[in-house]
Parts: structure tokens; C-alpha cells; sequence
């Protein structure tokens, strides 16, 4: 498969307007399972001094992780790709039961377009398995709202001790392709993703 | 052969939470650890889990990561244990020095009936965890060796993890807090943040 380097517009850069918005809401901790449409999110947050990232093998991992540092009395994010918040579902208890603040990060598969059908039933259920379980979920279709709306859904969550998920739609991130198929682009972030 | 004597939980985790101070943050797994952590003294700095299975480990990850300068210690049980087994992944790639996970391990689902789990079946935590990059591990099963146990988990330098082979007897119910909410603010507002 050809690998392009995609070159955003500062306009939709928005991997790097997110990880200014982790800053702007002192955001310490991301737990995380990565995504290839948070690549560039997760490089940049990275390289950030005092921001601990850490790499979490299922899901429900890193909403426990980010209750666990609002304890501590850090403010923490929970990123992963839609098929992961089929994991957590369990795991929402805590955060809900216990009046935590709970930020996600989802990038989206699934949607039209989309060459592995099996990330259909997962992604068609992320909306209605977050507001099953209380979690308030705010979907974002444009890269330049990302930045915007990571912002104002931490500042609504750490200071009202809510639970809320920001959902990337699929066309923001790019469309994965197989064997040269459909090598769709999202408008922002889209280094090569795999399956 | 006769099978040695094992710990006794209830004994076993009030020598490990033993003239605890500030300086101590409990995070304790549902079912009975919970029960016992609460039997050896209820304490604004214990976060009893009631649910969650499974998340006590990042939990703990998560708020040795935010308290470097304290002590963080997770006892939880085998089943609990099992349920999480891939955060201690996320611990041997992270290394906080400052985390000890303890669990009571008595081979069995004990909130559920004392079904068998598969600690009884092979699986070896100590092994599991020494596998996923936690440096110091530990397995006791004897009284003579729970100090040794104790020392590892409150004072040696993380992360550790230590399986206390214990007896599967049950015990008398020490609940804690059950209101998710007064646990979270008063574990917070005690460690003043």
C-alpha cells in the first residue's frame, strides 16, 4: 500500500490543536490504546514534558487509569478507536458510581466508507452503548472543531464531575484502504492506518 | 503429603496495613480484600472498590502516576486479579517506583459461591507479572514469611507485586462505604487535593 504524507493545513491540524487543549485543561495523564487516526495526536502528546502516557492493552484499562488519577488529583484522558468502547462498557461504573470526571478521545471506524466491514457493528454501537451507560457523547465532523470542542468537553467534565466522550467521524480521519483500494483521505491526520 | 498451612487473609492484611500513615493510598479489589482492608480499619485514603472488576490495577496505576511522592498499594483478589491480568503490562512498561500490588490469592470466586479459579489450575500470578516486566514478585504462603511479604509491599521500591497464597475461608462481612461519591471526596479531600 502507497504511504503519502498527508501536510494539514494549520487550520486542520488538529492533532496538535488537541494536544494544545490537554495543556489548556492541565491534562497529566492520557491512557491510551492507539488508533491509526490519533497516530499524530499520540506523537505530539508524546513529546510533551509533563504529560505521562501511558500505553493500556484493552480499553476499560484506561477509563480505570483516569479515575485512578483523579484521585490522585490529576486530570487525566481516555483515547481510543470506536471498536475499543465496546471494552469499557463495564467499566464505566466507576467514573459514574463514583462522580469522576471522565474525558474520551474516539476515533471512529465503521462509518460509510469503510473497507473492513467488521468494524460495522462496533462502530454503528458506540453512540447508543456511551449513552446507555451515562456518558454524553459529542460527535465532531470537521478537524478544525476538534481542538475546540476536546476543550470545552474537559472543561464541562472536570468541573462538573461529568462523564463525556468526543467522537472524530470517520471522515476527518481518512479511510483505510486494501491492496490500493480506496485510499480516502480525511481533511486532517491520516498517516497510513492499518486495520 | 499433607498440604501446609496458608495465610490467613484477615491476619495477613492488617500486618500489611499495620501503623499505615498519610503517606499510604490503599486501593482495595471488590469482595473480600475490600472486607478485609476495611476489618484492619476503615481509612479516608482506602478506596474500597464495590464494582469495576478488574480495575484495580490501573486504578493504582493511575494514582501512583499522580502521587509519585506516596505510597500506593492495590490489594485485590486472585479473581479480580485474572480479570485484569493485561494492566500489568501497562505496570512493567510504566514502572512507578512507588506501586505494590498485593493479592490474596485462595484459588477462588469467594463473593460468588468459592467457585475454582485458575490460579488453582496453573495459572501462576507471580510468574504473570514477573513476564510482564514488574521487577520485584513475590509468592508466600507461610506465616513465617509474611513480614518479608509486607516489607516488600510497603517499603521496597516498585513496582512490586507479591501473591499471598491464603486460606479459603470465609469471614465475617466489614463493609465499607458503599456511596461511590463519599469514597471519591473524602479520599481526595484527605489527600488534599
Amino acid at each position: 500500500m502507497p504511504v503519502t504524507e498527508s501536510s494539514p493545513t494549520p487550520a486542520a491540524d488538529w492533532p496538535a490543536d488537541a494536544v494544545a487543549a490537554l495543556r489548556a485543561l492541565d491534562i497529566e495523564q492520557v491512557a491510551y490504546v492507539p488508533d491509526a487516526g490519533l497516530t499524530r495526536f499520540l506523537t505530539l502528546a508524546e513529546e510533551e514534558d509533563g504529560i505521562a502516557m501511558t500505553s493500556v492493552v484493552t480499553e476499560e484499562d484506561a477509563v480505570a487509569l483516569t479515575s485512578g488519577a483523579w484521585l490522585g488529583g490529576q486530570r487525566a484522558l481516555a483515547a481510543m478507536q470506536s471498536s475499543g468502547v465496546g471494552n469499557i462498557v463495564n467499566m464505566l461504573t466507576l467514573p459514574r458510581v463514583c462522580g469522576m470526571p471522565l474525558l474520551m478521545l474516539v476515533t471512529m471506524r465503521g462509518e460509510p466508507g469503510e473497507a473492513n466491514p467488521w468494524q460495522e457493528a462496533m462502530g454503528r454501537a458506540v453512540p447508543a452503548l456511551l449513552d446507555a451507560a451515562g456518558v454524553e457523547v459529542r460527535r465532531v465532523e470537521s478537524a478544525a472543531e476538534i481542538g475546540p470542542a476536546l476543550a470545552r468537553a474537559g472543561a464541562d467534565a472536570f468541573e462538573g464531575n461529568r462523564q463525556i466522550c468526543v467522537q472524530i467521524a470517520q471522515s476527518v480521519i481518512g479511510f483505510k484502504g486494501f491492496n490500493g483500494e480506496g485510499q480516502g483521505r480525511g481533511e486532517g491526520d491520516a498517516p497510513t492506518p492499518d486495520a | 503429603m499433607p498440604r501446609l498451612p496458608m495465610l490467613d487473609r484477615r491476619a495477613a492484611v492488617a500486618e500489611l496495613l499495620k501503623n499505615r500513615g498519610d503517606d499510604l493510598l490503599v486501593v482495595a479489589g471488590l469482595g473480600a480484600p475490600a472486607w478485609d482492608c476495611t476489618a484492619a480499619g476503615d481509612h479516608d485514603l482506602t478506596f474500597p472498590l464495590w464494582g469495576a472488576m478488574g480495575g484495580a490495577v490501573p486504578i493504582g496505576l493511575g494514582l501512583a502516576q499522580a502521587q509519585p511522592e506516596k505510597r500506593v498499594l492495590v490489594v485485590t483478589g486472585d479473581g479480580e486479579m485474572l480479570m485484569g491480568l493485561g494492566s500489568l503490562t501497562a505496570v512493567g512498561a510504566r514502572k512507578p517506583a512507588n506501586l505494590a500490588i498485593v493479592v490474596l490469592d485462595n484459588e477462588r470466586y469467594g463473593e460468588t459461591g468459592m467457585q475454582r479459579t485458575n490460579t488453582g489450575r496453573g495459572t501462576n500470578l507471580a510468574a504473570v507479572a514477573k513476564a510482564a516486566g514488574i521487577p520485584v514478585v513475590a509468592t508466600v504462603g507461610s506465616p513465617a514469611r509474611l513480614d518479608e511479604a509486607v516489607s516488600l509491599a510497603r517499603t521496597a521500591r516498585g513496582p512490586v507485586f507479591v501473591t499471598l497464597k491464603i486460606e479459603p475461608a470465609e469471614h465475617e462481612l466489614v463493609l465499607p462505604p458503599r456511596d461511590g461519591v463519599h469514597l471519591t471526596q473524602r479520599f481526595r479531600a484527605a489527600l488534599g487535593v
